[in-house]
């Protein structure tokens, strides 16, 4: 797992009252001198341009520090921080002390964090709302945007709930589109704030060329979902939403987690699904993250994949034969039917992605999605049977 | 304390609402209940009565259920209405595009003789029984005048391929106009494929013309059916296919099948037939009750339960064939799943409401009539013009369209008011029939306890939904059927 965010080992600021907390990265000696002095230079040896708002150097680099041009500012990084490159966003945090890499330009699974404010508390939240006001991340968004390269590929945006705060979210999509026109985004949201059509048309008429947005539908048993996300009536709501979306040809994914109290009617889910949300256009069925809330509720919510193999064949065969987009995302290779197959996907973003000690001797590990890496310190399945 | 609260938090506490729906009894232990968007659940006889009551336990394990289809809802609750009105609308939703089928009867000769037969003549003398390029153009004003974005124009006979100077010129002619009209346009000709030559097939290869034919079984009971001079029809109809599939493409020649009573010991052998041509489903259909079908007393030879027996034994061994991994379809099955299973509607004339006569399909005959549908054109050879809309000579597209004949049958028979189908459970499922039940019975509606195509209909649903609610294997492969059309 990569480390994303931490204490800085030591930074040296000549003026501390500048205003740097969002700094891009860059390895290249030859920028123009204009373009310098807003960025970060990450240094790797001893030919060191001058003229940078910043410099990076990795703890194994500290002799390096000394060949640093005059009056620099620089932060001297743990060795975890070595996968930072060139494109990289990161944040300086305002006291000094610490810096969180947002956005990495090598990776395909760049998600930005929208806020942690939710209108659910799912039982199985692996990112647990908070109540606090943190309008600062929208602020830091609205900067983050432009600094981003204009050939990514993909952006996510998540939270809590990112329209928690509708007017602030619709801005940022609008940013978004102007600065990464080409960028495919995903959003994820549960759909709720969609409900009003205002706002839902507000949402289409920014007219983003290529994004979808993932809502978690749990069950087709009203109750069951609403005690899921623990919020009521959030079914009817987040079904409505959903209803807006489509009839505004938005596209839309419907998530489902897959634990012991969603499972109990994943078939019953999946005819509800093909049966009335037939044109949505994916359907992602996931197993369950073991980070946050799950380990709270882990007795209601863990069962083992194994267990109910034969259940997800019969639900993604469901929805196979109303000719459904399928995936199926965060399961290990070896406890799930052949016939799952063809939707099998390997999905865990990288920098969270890890292989249990049983699957050192697999021969398809390079096939297999493997384990978030929270899986794999917290409890997985007794029956992985290496191929 | 946990910050997290229990599920019994999240039930309801109010008593439920009911959402309209329509119950049957479907054997003596359970009840199916329908609703509108075709959504159906089957319960215990003992469960009726307290779903309705509104005292069934709100921690019954069928709440869940009928929430999901909604059967219930509870106050307030929108979803599940905006959930119905779509599924209604999406099912309703090809009644705006109007006529899509427009059936050309080119020719009334035919080479065949078959005993069954609407409508053919075996004359020679050319003119009598053929349409005319005054009509075929005054045909070809009508169908444009459909706002449907999708035109099938269907040849008929007879045997058309007797006057394919006709097919040719229509099909010249519709495509000329359709430069400008812009319609998805397509030709299909129903043919025997006994007459079948290669400047034929380079034409429908040219056009993208489909074939539909005529397969009623092995050669003996094939050839028994179809009497021809030669008494070849059945290996005339296996060249022709071998033919057409390499001109034309495999899956551009289909078939169907007449049911007679000969075929009703045999389900097995005609699938078997089907199979072995390499067809991948088959109609079971039953045989229609207009033309000479009522004059040769064939229709009244096997009643109604003989061809359910028939139909299950075939639907049964389908199954099987499923089972065993062979792709096979039962074509009428699947139009019923379809509308079960799925908020589509497979668009055949048979099983719409309001009927699909006159506006889902129009026939143009070699006469110059124009009727309400394939079946109203076979009756007016037997006298009975009462389908007969206008002549497309005199007549204009509204005053046709507009006609008494057709705006009284639709009306007369639209099955969510007629009496003994607004009621009935499998009303979703089924159609307004009414020339069928003019031909049979002398009214558009008739006494549904009198007939056979209510009895038939009702037992193929009961069947189907037993049969899915017995075996999930079974299910699982009816769901596949359903999302072919």
């Amino acid at each position: 797992m990569l480390k994303l965010g931490g204490k800085i080992i030591r930074i040296h600021a000549v003026d501390v009252h500048r205003d740097l907390t969002l700094l891009k990265v860059s390895t290249s000696r030859n920028l123009p001198e204009v373009l310098r002095r807003e960025i970060a230079y990450l240094v790797s040896d001893q030919e060191i341009p001058r003229g940078f708002a910043h410099y990076l150097l990795l703890e194994k680099h500290r002799q390096l520090v000394e060949v640093l041009p005059p009056d620099s500012d620089y932060s001297l990084l743990p060795n975890d921080y070595s996968y930072i490159g060139d494109g990289d966003i990161i944040r300086l945090s305002a006291d000094r002390q610490s810096i969180s890499v947002l956005f990495r330009a090598s990776s395909p699974h760049n998600s930005i964090l929208v806020t942690e404010q939710c209108n659910h508390y799912c039982l199985m939240c692996s990112q647990p709302p908070k109540a606090a006001d943190d309008s600062w991340m929208l602020d830091e968004i609205e900067s983050l945007i432009p600094l981003i390269p204009k050939d990514t590929r993909e952006l996510g945006f998540t939270g809590g709930e990112p329209t928690t705060n509708r007017e602030r979210f619709l801005k940022i999509i609008s940013l978004t589109k102007s600065y990464l026109p080409r960028t495919a985004i995903h959003i994820l949201s549960n759909g709720r704030s969609f409900k009003d059509p205002a706002f839902a048309e507000k949402y289409a008429r920014i007219e983003l060329p290529d994004a979808m947005i993932g809502i978690p539908v749990y069950s087709d048993d009203p109750t069951l979902h609403d005690y899921i996300v623990q919020a009521q009536g959030a079914f009817d709501e987040t079904i409505q939403g959903i209803l807006n979306l489509k009839r505004l040809g938005q596209k839309v994914e419907i998530r489902v987690v897959i634990h012991k109290l969603s499972v109990q009617r994943l078939p019953e889910l999946c005819e509800f699904i093909a049966r009335n949300l037939l044109f949505v256009d994916h359907v992602a069925l996931m197993g369950l993250e073991m980070m946050g809330f799950t380990r709270a509720n882990l007795d209601e919510l863990w069962i083992d994949p194994i267990e109910y193999k034969d259940t997800l064949s019969k639900s993604v065969g469901i929805l196979a034969k109303y000719g459904m987009n399928i995936s199926v995302y965060n399961h290990q290779l070896c406890l799930v039917n052949p016939d799952i197959q063809p939707y099998y996907r390997k999905s865990i973003s990288d920098w969270k992605n890890e292989y249990a000690p049983e699957c050192r001797s697999c021969t398809k590990q390079q096939e297999c999605g493997g384990f978030f890496a929270s899986g794999v310190k917290f409890g997985y399945s007794k029956h992985l049977a290496p191929f | 304390m946990s910050k997290f609260q229990k599920l019994e938090f999240y039930a309801q506490q109010r008593p439920y609402e009911l959402l309209p729906f329509k119950f049957d009894r479907l054997n003596d232990d359970e009840y199916v209940i329908t609703n509108m968007a075709g959504e159906f659940h089957v319960i215990p006889v003992p469960m009726l009565e307290p779903i309705i009551s509104k005292t069934l336990p709100l921690t019954s394990e069928l709440i869940p259920t009928l929430r999901s289809k909604q059967f219930i809802r509870f106050t307030n609750e929108q979803a599940p209405l905006q959930l119905l009105a779509l599924k209604i609308r999406t099912r309703l939703s090809r009644l705006a595009e109007f006529t899509n089928l427009h059936i050309f009867v080119v020719t009334l000769r035919c080479d065949h003789s078959c005993p069954y037969c609407q409508v053919s003549r075996q004359s020679e003398s050319k003119g009598e029984f053929d349409m005319t390029t005054e009509m075929a153009d005054k045909s070809l004003d009508f169908v444009f005048m459909s706002p449907n974005p999708a035109i099938k124009i269907e040849f008929q006979g007879g045997e058309p391929l007797l006057n394919f100077e006709m097919v040719r010129y229509v099909v010249l002619e519709a495509k000329k106009r359709n430069v400008k009209e812009g319609r998805d346009l397509q030709f299909v000709i129903a043919t025997t494929l006994s007459l079948l030559t290669d400047d034929v097939l380079d034409f429908c290869k040219q056009h993208n013309i489909v074939l539909s034919s005529s397969l009623d079984g092995p050669m003996d009971l094939h050839n028994a059916n179809r009497p021809r001079p030669g008494r070849d029809s059945h290996q005339r109809f296996e060249e022709g296919l071998k033919k057409a599939r390499a001109a034309l493409g495999y899956d551009q020649v289909s078939a169907l099948m007449t049911t007679t009573d000969k075929s009703l010991p045999r389900a097995r052998d005609i699938i078997d037939e089907y199979l072995r041509l390499g067809f991948d489903g088959i109609f079971l259909r039953t045989l229609s009750p207009y033309g000479f079908a009522i004059k040769t007393k064939k229709f009244m030879s096997y009643d109604t339960e003989r061809w359910l027996e028939f139909y299950k034994e075939g639907l049964e061994y389908i199954i099987e064939l499923n089972k065993s991994g062979i792709r096979f379809v039962e074509q009428y099955s699947s139009l019923v799943l379809t509308k079960m299973l799925t908020s589509g509607d497979p668009g055949f004339v048979d099983l719409m409401n309001p009927a699909g006569a006159g506006i889902a399909a129009i026939v143009f005959n070699y006469d110059g009539s124009v009727y309400a549908s394939d079946e109203s054109r076979m009756l007016a050879e037997m006298g009975d013009h009462t389908f007969r809309l206008g002549s497309i000579l005199e007549h204009s597209y509204e005053e046709i369209i507009l006609s008494d004949q057709l705006l009284d049958a639709l009306e007369n028979s639209f099955t969510l008011s007629a009496p003994m189908c607004s009621d009935c459970a499998f009303e979703p499922y089924c159609g307004a029939e009414p020339v069928y039940h003019h031909a049979i019975h002398k009214d558009v509606v008739a006494r549904k306890p009198e007939s056979s195509f209510c009895k038939r209909n009702m037992a193929i649903f009961k069947h189907l939904i037993e049969l899915m609610g017995s075996d999930e294997q079974t299910k699982r492969i009816f769901m596949g059927w359903a999302n072919r059309c």
